[in-house]
């Protein structure tokens, strides 16, 4: 494939804020990350009884990065992430319901049951899974910038992983294609500071996520990922030069995943009074609590209000997600291959 | 209005654990997140976090409590939660009620595996050896800790074996006994670790690298291939690769399709390879020190619904032969043949089958890649009958293989067609009902030995 002809441009290091939120946006961020993370405290109580089967890996302290990306996206942009996956999923707008049924494994789920907790997808919400393989959804994404470029439709394709996923060799055969043939690809990784119980520090030779991209001349920012809105901003600036058809663009979301890597990790590779450090001081929905607040934009009881909705949200998605049929058994031999058209 | 905080369950297989210190009493204010308790199994330690906010009511379970069971009543909170109550304790969860297999969960370790009718003695092993009940994964902790004392060019790599002890504990205190030039941590970066484990290999050291599970060792299948098995002969005998690719193969518990799936055929088919795949405890410490010691790259295949099983294992230097497969319960109207987790349902299905008369030879393959089939064809020819059992897919599988080799050799002895058991001919469903369906069972066994006995 030909290179396509770009502008010049230089390795972006910091990006600078401007002030493109409304009033609306904020409450609606604020809304969105209390569902996600009530969503998922909700899942690791049913997991806890038995009704959620596997591995369960909750995005609890990550909420600001799905959401403040989804604020940029725009419709038929495609979005791809790994296995902690049921944010993302709720900030595309999927159904709680469909998400909180599939982890029960009933037919109502968005895979009907068959693919679980790490792996969902819906085309209606152009969200592209949901996959197990750590890093395999970063080439399968610059796959998805592939086609958008191919077809010259204007979409961007949002492609998610973890710090640990940062060192597998398919991410850096990605970025030199992307790169290469100016694919519209925003890489969001979310660095949350360990990989299973390995620490950044311990696998990564060079820490500064952002800089991964130098050697194939992309671009790269690092972002306070527990600010809804600094990542938002970032996220519009990666976006617009991806659509712009100036190639991919690397956003290093620094953030801290409170649970456990999955729900049977004892976690005792970082201590408690670091958990906690992050939570009492960088909690992404505290921190927008806060900004609503003192901004005079919504008073406590206001907030109750839209905490007491989305409690009522994840309710029902659980009750749902319960009683919900399973699969009919027929289902085990559907979907392995589709009809081969009539000649 | 308040609700109940139920005793977690921290993995597929946990059914009970001990409470072992609670963070909270009575009047205590609790809110999301929260830890207010720690309960333990034979893996880990794990903090409890409240859910819902309100105020401990009641605690419901002491302190140091042991074998409480997954889904009771731990304590109770009044409160705001109470908005959204916990769904009630009392629904069986499903996961629970269509359990894949009868293989007893970690938490219940100690459940025995049904003893064959005929204990056979292994020839392998003295008869005055001294037996040590030892769980599947100790055992191979044992082979990996013996081996790197007695040869210093044995060192083990792989994601989170050193400071995390191994994802499923495997090489738990290796690190602490062998430091960390021995016991290496890997970032997760499959294809390229696998590849300097071959290259190490080829500049003379021997390399154990761990997969966390095979599943991911799809990354890095082509330095397995095409620089670990093929480089001996490509040399012309110069270039040596004494390596052991090891980790959990198979299906684990409601993970779905990417994370449950049966190597064994995948590997079994490249000549350059050797491939063990052990069942119980003994065969994985003598196999796993066999394959260390081994010239050649093997590949060895173990099994994550295995590792908490304890079976008894030979004290001392217990090492076994690749190659050769065991017999274990003598029977005479049909030979079943299995390896891994398999054994233990085959030999389950015999017992089964023992009740109507239909005595099972049950034939541990052990090792795929020499396979035995000296010991199949052997009980062949005398019950004339033959039903093959695995977990991976049917279609060109081990079944296929052994089921060729016995028509090759010894097709004037057969009564009735071979028949096969093995996963439904489709990716591993997650739903609890399908991932049921999807794999082998004793009853699917039992069924197909029937038919082959026309019964
Ligand atoms: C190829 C591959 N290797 C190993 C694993 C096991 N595994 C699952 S998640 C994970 C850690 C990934 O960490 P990171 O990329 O930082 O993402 P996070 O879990 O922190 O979101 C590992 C090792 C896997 N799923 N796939
Ligand atoms: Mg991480």
């Amino acid at each position: 494939m030909a290179r396509a002809p770009k502008a010049a441009k230089t390795a972006a290091t910091a990006l600078s804020s401007s002030n493109s939120v409304s009033k609306e946006d904020l409450l609606n961020f604020y809304r969105e990350m209390l569902l996600i993370r009530r969503f998922e405290e909700r899942a690791g109580q049913l997991y806890g009884m038995g009704l959620i089967g596997g591995f369960c890996h909750l995005y609890i302290g990550q909420e600001a990065i799905a959401v403040g990306m989804q604020s940029v996206k725009q419709p038929g942009d495609q979005v791809i992430t790994g296995y902690r996956d049921h944010g993302h999923m709720l900030a595309c707008g999927m159904d709680p319901r469909e998400v909180m049924a599939e982890l029960t494994g009933r037919a109502a789920g968005a895979s009907k049951g068959k693919g679980g907790s790490m792996h969902m997808f819906s085309t209606t919400a152009d969200f592209y899974g949901g996959h197990g393989i750590v890093g395999a959804q970063v080439s399968l994404g610059t796959g998805l910038g592939l086609s958008n470029y191919y077809s010259d439709n204007g979409k961007v394709a949002f492609v998610y992983f973890g710090d640990g996923a940062t060192n597998q060799g398919q991410v850096y055969e990605s970025f030199n294609m992307a790169e290469l043939w100016s694919l519209p690809v925003v890489y969001v990784i979310e660095n949350n500071q360990y990989a299973m119980g390995t620490s950044v520090e311990r696998a990564s030779a060079e820490t500064h996520l952002y800089k991964r991209g130098v050697s194939f001349n992309i671009p790269g920012a690092e972002v306070d990922g527990m600010d809804v809105v600094a990542v938002r901003e970032a996220g519009l600036k990666a976006a617009e030069h991806a659509r712009s058809g100036k190639g991919p663009f690397i956003l290093e979301m620094k953030t801290y995943r409170y649970r456990g890597h999955s729900m049977s990790d004892p976690a005792k590779y970082r201590t408690r009074e670091e958990v906690d450090a992050v939570r009492k001081t960088r909690d992404p929905i505290d921190h927008l609590q806060e900004r609503l607040e003192t901004s005079g934009w919504a008073d406590e009881a206001a907030l109750k209000a839209i905490d007491a909705e989305v409690k009522k949200i994840v309710a029902d998605a659980a009750e749902f997600a319960r009683t919900a049929p399973e699969p009919d058994p027929s289902e085990l031999y559907t979907d392995v291959y589709l009809e081969t058209a009539a000649q | 209005m308040s609700v109940d905080v139920l005793m977690p369950a921290l993995s597929p297989t946990m059914e009970e654990g001990t409470l072992a210190k609670w963070h909270v009493k009575v009047g205590d204010k609790v809110s999301s997140g929260d830890v207010i308790a720690e309960i333990e199994t034979d893996k880990a330690t794990m903090e409890v976090e409240a859910v819902d906010e309100g105020v401990v009511e009641a605690i419901l379970v002491p302190e140091g409590a042991e074998g409480v069971k997954v889904n009771v009543p731990i304590a109770r909170l009044t409160g705001e939660g109470a908005a959204s109550p916990a769904p009630s304790a009392a629904t069986p969860a499903p996961e629970v009620v269509a359990a894949p297999t009868p293989v007893a969960p970690t938490a219940a370790a100690a459940a025995p595996v049904p003893a064959p009718a005929v204990v056979l003695a292994d020839p392998e092993i003295p008869a005055d050896a001294k037996l040590i009940k030892t769980t599947v994964r100790d055992a191979l902790r044992d082979a990996m800790a013996e081996e790197m004392r007695n040869d210093p060019t044995v060192f083990l790599m792989g994601e989170e074996v050193a400071q995390y002890q191994g994802a499923y504990k495997v090489s738990r205190d290796l690190l602490q006994e062998f430091g960390a030039k021995r016991v290496i941590d890997t970032p997760i970066t499959e294809h390229g670790f696998a590849g300097l484990g071959v290259g190490a290999a080829m500049g003379g050291l021997k390399p154990i690298v761990e997969f966390m599970t095979f599943n991911f060792a799809m990354q890095a299948i082509d330095q397995i291939i095409n620089s670990a098995a093929k480089t001996l002969y490509m040399s012309g005998g110069q270039i040596r690769c004494s390596i052991v690719f090891r980790g959990p193969n198979g299906a684990a518990s409601r993970v779905a399709a990417q994370h449950s799936q049966d190597y064994s055929a995948w590997y079994a088919n490249v000549p350059g390879l050797k491939v063990v795949a052990p069942y119980d405890a003994a065969d994985a410490k003598g196999l796993l020190k066999a394959a260390i010691r081994d010239p050649n790259p093997v590949i060895f295949l173990e099994h994550e619904m295995m590792y908490g099983h304890e079976f008894e294992v030979p004290e001392g230097d217990h090492v076994l032969p690749i190659g050769k497969a065991k017999v274990r319960r003598v029977g005479v109207h049909v030979t079943l043949t299995a390896h891994s987790r398999m054994v233990g349902l085959a030999l389950e299905a015999a017992e089964a089958l023992a009740k109507d008369g239909i005595e099972a030879e049950v034939i541990d393959l052990r090792t795929l890649r020499p396979l035995d089939h000296e010991t199949i064809l052997t009980s062949v020819r005398k019950t004339n009958r033959l039903v093959s059992c695995e977990e991976g897919w049917g279609p060109m599988g081990v079944g296929a293989e052994v089921v060729a080799r016995v028509v090759e050799h010894a097709f004037d002895y057969l009564d009735a067609p071979p028949l096969r058991v093995h996963q439904e001919d489709v990716p591993m469903p997650y739903a609890a009902n399908l991932e049921a369906l999807a794999l082998p069972t004793v009853d699917k066994i039992v069924a197909a030995a029937k038919a082959v006995c026309y019964r």
